[in-house]
């Protein structure tokens, strides 16, 4: 074994060599089905495909609820963030367990969970349609259901990266006379950038993706509640070479948003 | 220290492969015999006591059964799924199989139509098909792209009628959770659904649904190691006695 050299920096501590046999293995297990799929695309009538009626509709609806709910993650999820990694208060832990519920919840259980709250006869709802609110079949339901889903991964990202951070700068700052609200702006944000980044790109693919909750929950209609995925499922019953080539659409669509902030962000 | 857990590791491997084999060769210690029926979701009641009835008469013989959509089923099959028997819900998914020279000669078993699923009460107060057209009922119907969708704009052609559903379901089973949860005010589901929720929905009769008669198919796989246990189920279901059993579940004969 070598010893870790701190001192110039530049010299790697190099990896174990067998080491690279399981990434490779990994590397392959992710990119090898994403090639198959790519093989079965039928090239020739790819464009008139993905440019149908019902593709584009759909496209459109998933980057509209997926944007709308990667804000209301934003919008939430960083007071949560910050409450999680900055408080001490009994029951926290707890707290930053049930947060994390989402995610390890399968999604049609979520699309329950949501109708049972916001559906007509739910725990919310009658309220809400006393309010003139209806969230059953409308867009709004898809929004709830991807940013349940996906507001784990915000939280979660941004917490690491204020705890990896840590307090020290908003002390000073704190010192020097700064009210939380400047601290918070000048200071801690800035400082989570990147973490803050990472957490709204990966909620806004994981709202991209969701399906479970939103097929449970929302429903299904050209233009309103019929997202990318919800459009792939069902073409895959009469029209599988429009299934194989929206979902290589939906492929690319992830990795450019992904390969986009990567490149805003830098190498880290 | 390692050597006991790489020891465990491998044991259980061996245990776990043993189990698979022991599944897979259909064949136990014991002399059972599996045979494998795929049958469409909706079957899911009737076979379930059909397959009881056949096991009752044949010692040995264990039915394993597997429902899921008819083309999510088709499907497994033209991948080489170990299938010895198939019951589609209807003939387009069964023509398929025939087209690939997959499955023996079908034969009709029953047929199940359309009816109108409302959450107890009626709170829609719907009656006939041409309520579903009103304006404040919300309707949930399945995708054209399915059979229960195709059938259901085949009825609303039929009359006339222009529907507007608040969502298209890609399966009978979701139409009928939203009427259920009481989110949708009526749904088109078949006869065998709403008796199968019992007090979870209400039916409402529909004689346009003769319009749209789904007729159910069901043939032995030709791949099948147990061809003549095959023959021998789909026989009961076809007798008297499985006519009895599926007509107990709403379904007509053919």
């Amino acid at each position: 074994m070598r010893a870790p050299t701190r001192s110039t920096g530049e010299a790697a501590v190099g990896l174990p060599r067998w080491a690279f046999v399981p990434a490779a293995v990994g590397g392959l297990f992710v990119l090898l089905p994403l090639v198959a799929m790519a093989t079965r695309v039928d090239w020739s009538s790819y464009w008139g495909l993905i440019t149908s009626e019902s593709a584009r509709a759909a496209l459109l609806l998933s980057l509209q609820t997926s944007a709308a709910s990667t804000v209301a993650c934003l919008v939430l999820g960083v007071p949560m963030a910050l409450v999680l990694a900055r408080c001490r208060f009994p029951g926290i832990d707890l707290l930053r367990s049930l947060v994390m519920v989402p995610l390890v919840l399968p999604p049609v259980v979520g699309g329950i969970a949501l109708l049972y709250t916001f559906g007509r006869r739910g725990l919310l709802g009658e309220t809400l349609e006393v309010a003139g609110l209806q969230v059953a079949f409308s867009t709004t339901a898809v929004v709830l259901a991807q940013t349940f889903v996906a507001l784990p991964f915000l939280v979660t990202s941004l917490e690491g990266a204020l705890r990896t951070a840590g307090a020290r700068y908003e002390m000073v700052a704190a010192s020097l006379g700064a009210r939380p609200t400047t601290v918070l702006r000048r200071v801690t944000l800035p400082l989570v950038w990147p973490g803050l980044l990472s957490g709204a790109v990966l909620s806004f693919a994981r709202a991209l993706g969701e399906f479970g909750a939103t097929i449970t929950f929302a429903g299904s209609l050209q233009g309103v509640t019929r997202t990318l995925p919800l459009e792939i499922y069902l073409q895959r019953e009469t029209d599988p070479d429009a299934a194989v080539a929206l979902s290589l659409l939906l492929v690319v669509v992830a990795v450019l948003v992904i390969a986009a902030t990567r490149r805003e962000r830098g190498p880290l | 220290m390692r050597t006991p857990l790489a020891a465990g590791v491998a044991a259980l491997a061996v245990m776990a492969l043993a189990g698979c084999g022991a599944s897979a060769s259909g064949t136990g210690d014991a002399g059972t015999t599996t045979l494998t029926v795929f049958a469409a979701a909706s079957l899911k009641g009737s076979f379930e006591d059909l397959a009881a009835q056949f096991e009752a008469a044949h010692e040995g013989v264990d039915v394993q059964l597997s429902f899921a959509g008819s083309s999510d089923l088709v499907a497994q099959i033209q991948q080489g799924a170990p299938a010895d028997v198939f019951a589609s819900a209807d003939t387009a998914n069964m023509d398929k199989l025939v087209a690939d020279d997959l499955v023996g000669d079908p034969q009709d078993f029953a047929t199940n139509t359309l009816e109108i699923a409302v959450p107890p009460g009626n709170p829609a107060g719907v009656e006939t098909l041409a309520d579903l057209a009103s304006p404040g009922v919300k309707l949930v119907l399945c995708a054209p792209e399915v059979p229960c969708g195709a059938a259901s704009a085949k009825v609303a052609d039929a009359a006339g009628l222009d529907l507007r559903p608040v969502s298209e379901e890609q399966s009978v089973t979701d139409v009928l959770g939203k009427v259920t949860a009481g989110e949708a005010d009526a749904g088109l589901v078949y006869v065998t659904d709403v008796a199968a929720a019992g007090d979870d929905v209400e039916g409402v009769e529909l004689p346009e649904s003769a319009e749209a008669v789904n007729t159910y198919p069901i043939a032995p796989v030709a791949d099948s190691d147990r061809a003549e246990l095959a023959r021998q189920f789909v026989d009961l279901v076809l007798s008297s006695e499985g006519q009895q059993t599926l007509a107990g579940f709403g379904f007509a004969a053919p």
